[in-house]
């Protein structure tokens, strides 16, 4: 009886965006009378950092301070039509729209800002800093604050604007599949290192080493969030997780977390990330949307190790102790094959 | 343990913005850290009534009889909801995009089709004196034979699930009882092959176990309207469903949610706001309708299983020539969103590979299962599951190391893909250099030399001249909706869904005559005027009711 | 239904409420001393969303009746911070070690009783500590570091 180590490898890619397409997002965004901007959408934040993926993004295309931004998620008297926050859509469809409306804001409050200055609102550019200035002449220069008290109390404009992001319904044909599934893929592959052990069945995560590619990084510590959680939960779901643990058969569910077992803290392994940048054309600042595919190459990367330790092939997930122990009783023990 | 390799596509990058690409703190952080950020169920209301669901106890029943009259009478108890009581007790949650026909009701009158499905809704005073009265509604079911497993559910005889479906399969187009997916030739490819390497998949049904369970606060609000505090995941799924199912204008609903306690996909499917809703116009109260853990873990739709078979042509260099994928989602009782999910993992495949000949054929097969619905990946991390495994087997057979194998088939700019798009923006390589890098596996020369920006293009920019196409699996009478179909979507009559004759079709398929798609359920009789028709007409059941759809506003169907 | 007095001390301030009979401890603070720090995560005592102290120890409060609270102290993530914030609440915002934020709440009160009981706690430690509090986002790690920063003084007080 021993412990077996193996690693395993696999890399995919995956459509950020929804591919059933004319399903837009829209955003809408105001200023008040001091320059201070609200987003409001419809779109949730269930973790994944929707309210502060799209204030940087409305702060970066207003060009003021990303404190001078806050998000609104999201009120249905408020927040302009969106369907939701799935399919790797929130930082793609919703920050685009976000960038438009945040451009026709700004367009607003340039406008205030040159009729005071007495310039052209084309000579004009924000500092990101809460001025606005000519180009080239730091001198002649307004705050927002002043530029927005202008445009409501002497000029009667509203600094506000409006964003849609639609990507139209794309035809999918029947015979052959023709279609135009989504707008832009991220990326990932992944090395995981396990340890079996031929008595119990039982496995081990010993190391997770990946490399994502994600577009632009539009929060580099929220890409974290994603990558690290969402890993975490591949794992999960290679060797823990699931509803239906004799599946098609019903019996056995888990009704509780004593029952539907997920890795605690003192089952994790260390996950060393690289993050790849290379910008999706049509994404926001060129973001794309790391929250759905960082799980899914560690699911197969865990199988593979598994093969590559034992030698046995667990083609039906969860890679239980159990499947794990019949595999090897069939195999006639360990055949540990050290591949990688 | 994170580095951020800016070497790689630095030209394709300006990295000098101002907030876009800082690590700001998030902007709900303070919220989080003190307890304050407002949940759903953080909005506190005099007079709080509680729902909870009589649910079925069998995998298939038909519904002879719901008694709520003890139930009625028990401690607490103001109300017991059934189907009657729901404006439109039918529905399918992507109608709102034109997509599927409806095919769920909200409150089971006729029969259930899987273990947990509601038939009644107890409304009471506190929790548990709903969960008492829950016990006390009678059931008067009749057992009927169920089936689990998706390949057993296509095959001929098995007992239909849903009565929509007759033969357990989604309807794609109105057309194909699956999705395909043709390019190139793959039979051809296979007859040529070095290798043929074949493999089995099941991608095990998954909880999303958000922390926060699913539910709504519905409450009477002024001026005639009602506020929805929700947990919801899709907030406009959510107001439309709620719309269409209590058939009230969307301007009488106010929906608040957006701070959510973890969703992973399993908050999208708006079961609980319209219920909630309901409850909360009836009774003049608030009503809160939640799921306890045991509900979200159970009745609370999963990631379905998937099972998914794969066949590869495979030269002694490794190089993939043709890849065949046969596979079966399990929509468990009915369809949510797996029809979808389909034709989005449909155009996934091959994978990150560029594989000249590929053939995919994929079903949406209902079976007596909890419905499943999105997670985290939704529609493609099962088969990613599948390809990833397979690759390795792939790798095995030719004594390829995995990576170089990887890098071998990879994509690159400008390939042409199966779904006859042009590849861009790749970046597979690079992944998969960097983590061999890291792992200290060594790549051959050709290996660590390839990008993703050369290689591609050319020849393999080229869609097959030859692509084997045929009509196996085609069915007549179904309208599912438009997905960019719309002028057939308009044009088809309501007419009985039938197979076409074994005659028409290349499959062995047998025979089975339009009566038998009929189903043995009577009709319930219509509450309202406006209630659809029950499920025997698919395409008259969508007629009558005002139909809200993303792509062409309202409109009288 | 009867309703039984219970005099506790929330955060440091007495305070004297009625507890319906049978009542959990977590939907007493929610509904009865509105205190909504507390999460309902399973009611089952499995997933550390309602975890408070009670005279320091920590407790998982669906699992709590009510009424056994009576004279007794009880602390909540609501109570951590006073004038400032606690530095755990600091760690976790400088370590974005929440996502959602609904564990978060239990999460802090658990490793607040860690530290007090034990101010320099090992790694091991620190993962024992929260090994009831379940969280689905983050994968634990980020959780980790902003608990063992604030052991070792690396982070703001």
């Amino acid at each position: 009886m021993a412990l077996h180590r193996g690693r395993g490898f696999a890399a995919i890619n995956y459509p950020i965006g929804m591919n059933l397409g004319g399903d837009p997002s829209q955003a809408l965004v105001h200023s008040n009378p001091d320059g201070k901007f609200t987003v409001a959408l419809s779109a949730i934040d269930l973790g994944q950092g929707m309210k502060s993926v799209t204030r940087q993004i409305a702060a970066e295309t207003l060009g003021v301070p990303v404190e001078d931004v806050y998000v609104d998620t999201a009120d249905s008297d408020t927040g302009p039509h969106d369907m939701g926050s799935f399919a790797s859509r929130g930082t793609h469809r919703m920050g685009n729209a976000v960038i438009q409306a945040s451009q026709e804001a700004r367009s607003v409050m340039l406008e205030a800002a040159a009729e005071e200055l007495e310039v052209d609102a084309a000579d004009l550019v924000t500092d990101g800093r809460g001025n606005i200035h000519v180009k080239g002449a730091p001198s002649r220069s307004i705050t927002t604050m002043a530029a927005s008290q202008a445009a409501q109390f002497k000029q009667g404009r509203t600094i506000a604007g409006r964003g849609i992001f639609l990507i139209p319904l794309s035809e999918v044909d029947p015979q052959t599949g023709e279609m135009t599934p989504v707008s832009c893929f991220a990326h990932a592959a992944m090395l995981v290192e396990v340890e079996v052990d031929d008595e119990t069945g039982e496995v081990a995560v010993l190391d997770m080493q990946s490399a994502y590619e994600v577009g632009r990084a539009l929060n580099p510590k929220l890409v974290e969030q994603q990558l690290r959680g969402g890993a975490w939960m591949g794992m999960s779901h290679a060797i823990w997780e699931t509803t239906e643990p004799y599946y098609p058969s019903r019996d056995h569910g888990p009704e509780d977390f004593n029952a539907y077992v997920m890795p605690g803290p003192g089952d994790l392994a260390p996950h060393h990330i690289s993050v790849l940048e290379r910008p999706a054309p049509d994404g926001p600042y060129g973001g794309k949307g790391p929250g759905e595919m960082c799980a899914n190459p560690v699911l197969p990367a865990v199988v593979n190790a598994v093969y590559d330790a034992v030698g046995v092939r667990v083609d039906d997930l969860p890679v239980t102790p159990e499947k794990v122990l019949r595999g090897l009783k069939a195999n006639g023990g360990a055949k540990p094959r050290k591949a990688l | 343990m994170i580095e951020f390799r800016k070497e790689f596509f630095a030209d394709e990058r300006d990295d000098d913005l101002n907030e876009v690409g800082k690590p700001t703190r998030r902007q709900d952080i303070l919220g989080h850290v003190t307890g304050r950020s407002p949940f759903f169920d953080d909005h506190l209301f005099d007079g709080l009534l509680h729902m909870r669901c009589v649910r079925s106890p069998h995998h298939h029943a038909r519904i002879r009889r719901v008694d709520t009259a003890e139930a009625e009478k028990m401690p607490g108890v103001v109300r017991v909801l059934t189907g009657k009581d729901v404006p439109t007790n039918l529905n399918t949650l992507l109608s709102l995009l034109d997509f599927g026909i409806d095919d769920e009701p909200i409150l089971s009158t006729a029969k259930v089709a899987y273990r947990g499905e509601p038939v009644a809704a107890v409304i009471a005073a506190t929790e548990a004196q709903a969960r008492a009265a829950v016990k006390a509604v009678r059931v008067d079911w009749e057992v009927l034979p169920h089936v689990l497993d998706v390949e057993e559910a296509i095959k001929p005889g098995a007992p239909t699930v849903c009565e929509v479906y007759p033969d357990n399969k989604f309807i794609y187009h109105g057309k194909y009882d699956h999705q395909k997916l043709r390019f190139g030739d793959v039979e051809a490819a296979f007859a040529s092959a070095d290798h043929i390497v074949e493999g089995r998949y099941q991608m095990s049904p998954i909880e999303q176990a958000p922390i926060e369970t699913c539910g709504a606060i519905a409450a009477p609000e002024q001026n005639d309207r009602y506020v929805c505090y929700t947990s919801t995941q899709a907030l406009f799924f959510s107001l439309g469903t709620a719309a269409k199912v209590l058939q009230t204008p969307s301007s009488r609903l106010h929906f608040i949610g957006g701070t959510v306690g973890g969703g992973f996909g399993g908050k999208v499917d708006s079961i609980h706001e319209p219920l909630a809703v309901l409850g909360a116009m009836l009774t003049g109260r608030p009503c809160k309708y939640a799921w306890d853990r045991g509900e979200e873990m159970q009745v609370g739709a999963p990631r379905g299983a998937e099972r998914w078979y794969i066949k590869d042509a495979v030269a002694r260099d490794g190089r993939i020539t043709a890849r065949k994928f046969i596979g079966y989602f399990d929509s468990g009782a009915y369809t949510r969103l797996s029809s979808y999910a389909i034709i989005k993992g449909v155009g996934h495949l091959p994978g990150p590979y560029t594989i000249p000949n590929v053939y995919a054929d994929v079903y949406c097969v209902y079976t007596n299962r909890t419905p499943a619905t999105a997670m985290r990946g939704f529609g493609i991390t099962g088969v990613d599951f599948a390809i990833e495994n397979h690759m390795d087997k792939v790798a095995e057979t030719v004594g390829v190391n995995p990576i170089e194998l990887r890098i071998l088939n990879s994509y690159r700019d400008g390939d042409m893909k199966a779904h006859r798009r042009e590849a861009k923006n790749c970046a597979l390589v690079e992944c998969c250099q960097v983590v061999a890098e890291k792992g200290g596996v060594t790549l051959s020369p050709d290996a660590r030399a390839a990008t993703s920006l050369t290689g591609g293009g050319g020849e393999r920019a080229q869609i097959p001249n030859f692509t084997a196409t045929d009509e196996h699996g085609r069915v007549e009478g179904f309208d599912t909706g438009s997905y960019a179909q719309k002028a057939s979507a308009a044009a088809t009559a309501p007419q009985p869904p039938r197979t076409l004759p074994a005659s028409q079709q290349p499959t062995s398929r047998p025979v089975q005559p339009p009566a038998s798609h009929q189903p043995a359920i009577p009709p319930t009789p219509a509450a309202q005027p406006a209630q659809p028709a029950p499920p025997q007409k698919p395409a008259a059941s969508r007629s009558g009711a005002m139909r809200f759809s993303s792509l062409s506003g309202f409109r009288r169907r | 239904m009867a309703k039984k007095p219970v005099h506790f001390s929330h955060n440091g301030v007495e305070r004297a409420a009625f507890a319906d009979d049978g009542q959990n401890l977590l939907e007493f603070l929610r509904r009865g001393a509105g205190d909504l720090s507390p999460k309902y995560g399973c009611g089952q005592g499995t997933c550390g969303a309602c975890t408070v102290m009670i005279d320091g120890e920590t407790q998982l409060s669906c699992l709590v009746l009510a009424e056994s609270i009576d004279g007794k102290s009880i602390r909540t993530a609501a109570g951590l911070a006073s004038d400032q914030l606690d530095p755990l609440q600091v760690a976790f915002m400088d370590h974005f070690a929440a996502q959602c934020g609904y564990c978060t709440p239990g999460m802090l009160v658990s490793a607040r009783a860690l530290l007090e009981r034990n101010p320099k706690p090992t790694r091991e430690e620190v993962m024992e500590a929260i090994s009831g509090n379940l969280c689905r986002c983050t994968g634990y790690e980020p959780i980790i570091s902003a608990i063992l920063a604030v052991a070792e003084g690396r982070a703001q007080a």
